[in-house]
């Protein structure tokens, strides 16, 4: 729902990073979206192509990419990796395993002229 | 205009240096998006901090029923501690204004169109209200059980309020709030009678996201649950001032 506002601060962090590298346009941008960050990657790309019309990465290409979650169970240590947020342990099949990554919301790579 | 990237003539001087239509070259970053909003809900944190300020970050559906839970709260902590809220719509002030009416300080912040409060509304709207020493400040999140999940204000809890007439699904529908929160009030309780609903339930999907929730029944109309919710408030109250107690006998 906010994914506007997340492509804005994109293009802050462009705009910054294109002062502080010497870049004046950039031609592809890679993310990296864990699976529990709530964002839906077909949204931030419509977001994505709206927001940066008329900035330096007007008509940038946008590639997602969706990193692991991992998970670990508190009753017998088992650390695995997860998709959702309330999977059972695959090892020892406990209820509730407590998430320890995945809501990351990263710039991985740019391109840049 | 330059054909390769756009630019107009001799526009682009960056660090001192001309713009080269150089070959493109790839640049490595591990940049986090969400930064600049924890930064503003670190400054936040640490106001509170500072300020022995209990912040509490309420979210919820639309109408799960926060203002009435605030303004039966506010009528309840009338004389033990100093109130302030900040109230989060997309239009109007009628929450600031219900709020208001009880004698409590409120701003209200207007969204627009964007569907959760972030730290740095959250900051100014904290810097007019300026609230006292050891006070408790409630944030009303937008209505939304999906976004305010993803923005940390600087709060000391999410509480996320549900009512009955809910479904006892929601939990594992909005998994990322009840991940979140560190409380749920189960709201309406009062209309349970004339439901179907099935509490436990509700309360088994909850801790199935969050073995660590907390869940109070409650009814701001009856006042059904209140009692426990003040309890709660108070030691949540209790330990933002010993935590505070801790770094001043440090120093
Ligand atoms: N029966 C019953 N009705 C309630 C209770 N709490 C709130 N309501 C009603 O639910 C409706 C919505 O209440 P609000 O307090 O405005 O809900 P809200 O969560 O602040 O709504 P938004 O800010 O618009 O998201 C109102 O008609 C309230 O009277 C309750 O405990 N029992
Ligand atoms: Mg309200
Ligand atoms: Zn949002
Ligand atoms: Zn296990
Ligand atoms: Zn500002």
């Amino acid at each position: 729902m906010h994914e506007m506002s997340l492509c804005e601060n994109i293009r802050e962090i462009l705009e910054k990073q294109a002062r502080a590298d010497g870049f004046a346009r950039v031609n592809k941008v890679w993310l990296e979206v864990g699976p529990l960050s709530c964002i839906e990657p077909e949204a931030l790309r419509f977001g994505f192509d709206v927001v940066m019309r008329g900035s330096l990465a007007e008509g940038a290409a946008l590639d997602i990419a969706s990193s692991h979650a991992t998970a670990r169970c508190l009753a017998c240590g088992h650390v695995a990796t997860v998709q959702r947020r309330y999977e059972a342990c695959p090892d020892c099949k406990a209820p509730g395993l407590q998430v320890t990554s995945g809501d990351e919301l990263k710039i991985k790579k740019l391109e840049v002229v | 205009m330059c054909g390769t990237c756009g630019c107009g003539d001799g526009d682009v001087r960056i660090g001192g240096h001309a713009h080269q239509h150089g070959r493109a070259r790839e640049i490595a970053l591990e940049i986090d998006i969400m930064a600049k909003n924890d930064a503003y809900a670190a400054a936040n944190r640490q106001r509170f901090a500072e300020g022995g300020i209990l912040a509490l970050n309420l979210v919820s559906s639309p109408g799960s029923g926060k203002t009435s839970l605030l303004v039966k709260t506010i009528e309840m902590l009338k004389g033990t501690l100093p109130v302030y809220v900040v109230e989060g719509d997309q239009q109007t002030s009628h929450d600031a204004d219900r709020i208001r009416e009880t004698g409590a300080s409120a701003i209200q912040i207007n969204t627009g169109k964007g569907c959760h409060l972030d730290a740095h509304m959250v900051g100014h709207a904290v810097a007019d209200l300026n609230p006292a020493r050891g006070a408790a400040l409630f944030i009303e999140n937008v209505g939304n059980l999906v976004c305010p999940a993803g923005f940390d204000l600087g709060e000391a809890h999410k509480v996320v309020v549900l009512s009955v007439t809910e479904g006892e699904d929601k939990p594992l529908k909005y998994p990322d709030m009840f991940a979140a929160a560190d409380l749920a009030l189960i709201n309406k309780a009062d209309l349970l009678p004339h439901l179907q609903v099935d509490m436990a339930l509700i309360a088994a999907n909850a801790l199935k996201i969050n073995p660590g929730i907390e869940i109070i029944q409650i009814s701001a109309l009856t006042g059904t649950g209140m009692a426990e919710w003040l309890d709660w408030i108070g030691s949540a109250h209790a330990r933002v001032g010993s935590a505070k107690h801790v770094e001043t006998a440090a120093e």
